[in-house]
C-alpha cells in the first residue's frame, strides 16, 4: 500500500518476504517439474545442486504417446469451440443489446442461468444426447455444449450496450443492413472484449478434463488433458522424471503463451472478471 | 412504426435462435430430463425402465456413499473457499501496492489458474507420496516418521483442499486486483492524514468497498467446490474408500463406472438443487446493479 510506509520500516519488510514467500510457494510444483524433467531419473527426487541435465525425459515421453496427435486435436477442439463461440455469442448478445422483442427478459435469465448449470453437471444426460446423435468419441461432441456460452453472451451484450447508438444509425443511414451494422460497426469496436474472451475460452478449454475423458475413447479424438492422465496413470508404469516431462509438454504451449502476452493475460481475466 | 416494431421482434429472435437452440439441446432438455429420469428405474435388458416415483430418492437417503460424499463436499467448500478468497485479497492488495518487483509476484500467484488441473495434478502427487515425496523428505529433516498423506482417510481430503486452493487463489486475485484498482488513492491519502492505522483503513474503508467483489468471487468459489472434481482422477480415485470422493465425482463413478444412469440423475438433482439454492441466494443477496447492471 502506497503512502503508509514512508519509513519502509520492519513491517514493510516483512510483508515483503511474505508476499514472497508466498510467489515462492505457489511456483513451487512448477520449478518442481522443471527439475525433474530436465534431469536424470536418479535425480527426480534427489536435490543436488550439479546434477547432470538431460532432455532424455521429453524424448522418451515424446515417444511413449502420442502427444503430436494429442495436440492436433486439443488444437482443432479449441478453435472449433472459439470459432462458434463467438458466431453464437456475438449474434445472441446483439439481440439483447440492441432489440425489444417479447420475453426479451425472460430469455436473458434464461441464458444466464447456464452460468450455475453448467454442461458439466449434466454430464449424464448430455452422454445420452451425444450417443444419440453418434457423437460419441468425435471432438464436435466435445465441443457442442460449451458452443451457446452464457458467460460470452453476457460479456459481449454488455459491451455492445456500451457502444453509442448514433454510431448504428449513422451507419444505418448509409444503407447497411443489420448485419452489416453488427459486422462493421459493432464486431470492430468490441475487439478488446472478444480478445478477452478468447483467452479466457482457449484456457479454459485447453485445460478442460472431465466431459472430454468421458465422450472420447481413442486416440484420434483424445485431447491433451485425457491423453496425459493416461500416461500419467499409476497402471502405465511411466516413471516421475517422464511423467513431468509429458506434463511440462502438454502445458507448454498455453505456459509460454502466458509468460509472452502475461499482460495481456491478467488483463483479459480482469477485463472477463468485472463486466 | 408497428411495421419496425414487428420487425424488431423479428430480428431479435432470428439472433437468438442459434444460440437458443444449443442452450436448449445442451443445458434445458438435459436438465429436464435428468429430472424425469430420476422418478425411474435403471433399465436393464430383462427388466425395461418404468416409473418408481420417489424410490430413487428413497435409496440415496439409505445410501452411506451419498452421505460421505455429501459430508466430503461439504468440508471441501469451507476448506477452500474462505482461504483462497483471503489468500486472494491479500494477494491482490501486496501485488497493486509498492512491492519489489510485483508484476513477477503477480505472476507467480496467477500461473496455477492457466495450468490444467490434471497437469498439476501429476505434480502435486509427487508432493503427496510417501517417502520420496517432498512432503516426506521435509517432514524427516524435523524427525517426523514418513506419512501415506493420499493413503490416509485423515489426511486425504485436506490435501486435495491445499491443492484446490493453491489452484484459485490466483485466479480470484485477478477479480480483487480490478476492483483494487478502481478504488480512488484519495481515500487512502485521506485515511492516513486522519491518522488511520492500515489495518483500520482495511476494515472500515477498503474491505467494505470491495464487498461486491467479495459476494461475486464467493459465488464463482461456491460453485467451483461442486464443480472442481479433476484433481481426483489423477489423486485418489475418490478414495480410499471414498473419504475423499465429492458429488461431481461420484455421480460420474455412478453413471460410467457404475453405469446406474437413474441413480446418477438422482444424484445430478441433488446438484442441481444446490446449484439453485445459490442461484437464489445471489439473486437476494447480491447488488443486482453491480453485475447485471
Amino acid at each position: 500500500m502506497s503512502g503508509m510506509n514512508r519509513h519502509r520500516g520492519w513491517s514493510f519488510h516483512l510483508e515483503t518476504a511474505a508476499a514472497w514467500a508466498l510467489a515462492v510457494l505457489w511456483l513451487l510444483p512448477l520449478m518442481y517439474a522443471f527439475w525433474s524433467a530436465f534431469h536424470p531419473p536418479e535425480y527426480a527426487t534427489r536435490f543436488e545442486l550439479f546434477a547432470p541435465l538431460s532432455l532424455d525425459n521429453f524424448k522418451i515421453a515424446w515417444k511413449q504417446a502420442p502427444f503430436a496427435r494429442y495436440f492436433l486435436n486439443t488444437f482443432i477442439l479449441v478453435t472449433t469451440i472459439l470459432a462458434a463461440q463467438f458466431v453464437l455469442c456475438t449474434l445472441a448478445a446483439y439481440a439483447f443489446a440492441r432489440f425489444e422483442f417479447p420475453g426479451k427478459s425472460i430469455a436473458f435469465v434464461f441464458v444466464l442461468l447456464q452460468l450455475m448449470i453448467m454442461p458439466e453437471v449434466l454430464i449424464v444426460e448430455n452422454y445420452v444426447t451425444m450417443s444419440k446423435l453418434s457423437l460419441v468419441d468425435t471432438i464436435a461432441g466435445i465441443g457442442l455444449p460449451y458452443m451457446a456460452s452464457a458467460f460470452g453472451i453476457f460479456l459481449l451484450r454488455q459491451t455492445f450496450k456500451t457502444i453509442p447508438k448514433e454510431l448504428e444509425d449513422a451507419a444505418r443511414v448509409e444503407g447497411c443492413s443489420r448485419l452489416q451494422i453488427l459486422w462493421k460497426v459493432y464486431v470492430p469496436l468490441a475487439r478488446p472484449t472478444y480478445v478477452a474472451y478468447g483467452l479466457v475460452s482457449v484456457s479454459y478449454h485447453w485445460n478442460n478434463f472431465l466431459w472430454p475423458l468421458i465422450i472420447t475413447n481413442s486416440v484420434s479424438t483424445r485431447p491433451l488433458t485425457v491423453g496425459l492422465a493416461i500416461f500419467g496413470a499409476p497402471e502405465s508404469g511411466v516413471d516421475w522424471s517422464i511423467i513431468t516431462a509429458g506434463t511440462l509438454l502438454a502445458v507448454a504451449p498455453l505456459l509460454v503463451a502466458f509468460l509472452l502476452f502475461q499482460r495481456q493475460f491478467v488483463q483479459s481475466f480482469m477485463h472477463a472478471g468485472i463486466k | 412504426m408497428s411495421r419496425r416494431i414487428a420487425r424488431s421482434y423479428i430480428y431479435g429472435w432470428l439472433l437468438l435462435m442459434p444460440a437458443a437452440i444449443f442452450l436448449i439441446a445442451f443445458t434445458y432438455y438435459p436438465t429436464v430430463a435428468t429430472l424425469a429420469k430420476s422418478f425411474y428405474s435403471q433399465g436393464t435388458f430383462l427388466k425395461p425402465s418404468h416409473f418408481i416415483g420417489l424410490d430413487n430418492f428413497a435409496s440415496l437417503l439409505d445410501d452411506d456413499v451419498f452421505w460421505k460424499v455429501a459430508r466430503n463436499n461439504v468440508i471441501y467448500a469451507i476448506g477452500t473457499i474462505p482461504i483462497s478468497i483471503a489468500l486472494a485479497l491479500l494477494m491482490a492488495i501486496w501485488v497493486n501496492g509498492r512491492l519489489p518487483m510485483k508484476s513477477l509476484a503477480r505472476m507467480c500467484y496467477f500461473t496455477p489458474t492457466i495450468l490444467p488441473m490434471i497437469a498439476v495434478a501429476n505434480i502435486w502427487l509427487f508432493f503427496y507420496s510417501p517417502d520420496i515425496g517432498l512432503l516426506d523428505q521435509i517432514s524427516r529433516v524435523f524427525g517426523f516418521p514418513s506419512h501415506n498423506w493420499l493413503g490416509d482417510p485423515n489426511t486425504v481430503l485436506g490435501c486435495i483442499i491445499v491443492i484446490t486452493i493453491w489452484k484459485e487463489a490466483g485466479f480470484f486475485m485477478i477479480f480483487y486486483l480490478a476492483a483494487l484498482q478502481t478504488l480512488p488513492p484519495e481515500l487512502e491519502e485521506a485515511a492516513r492524514l486522519e491518522g488511520a492505522s492500515r489495518w483500520y483503513y482495511f476494515r472500515r474503508v477498503m474491505f467494505p468497498l470491495l464487498m461486491p467483489t467479495t459476494l461475486f468471487v464467493l459465488i464463482n468459489a461456491v460453485i467451483n467446490s461442486f464443480k472442481l472434481v479433476d484433481q481426483l482422477f489423477i489423486l485418489t480415485k475418490g478414495g480410499p474408500d471414498n473419504a475423499s470422493s465429492l458429488l461431481l465425482y461420484y455421480i460420474y463413478e455412478v453413471a460410467f463406472s457404475f453405469l446406474d444412469q437413474a441413480y446418477a440423475s438422482t444424484l445430478t438433482v441433488v446438484l442441481l438443487a444446490v446449484l439453485a439454492l445459490i442461484a437464489v441466494g445471489q439473486f437476494f443477496f447480491l447488488d443486482k446493479r453491480v453485475h447485471y447492471q
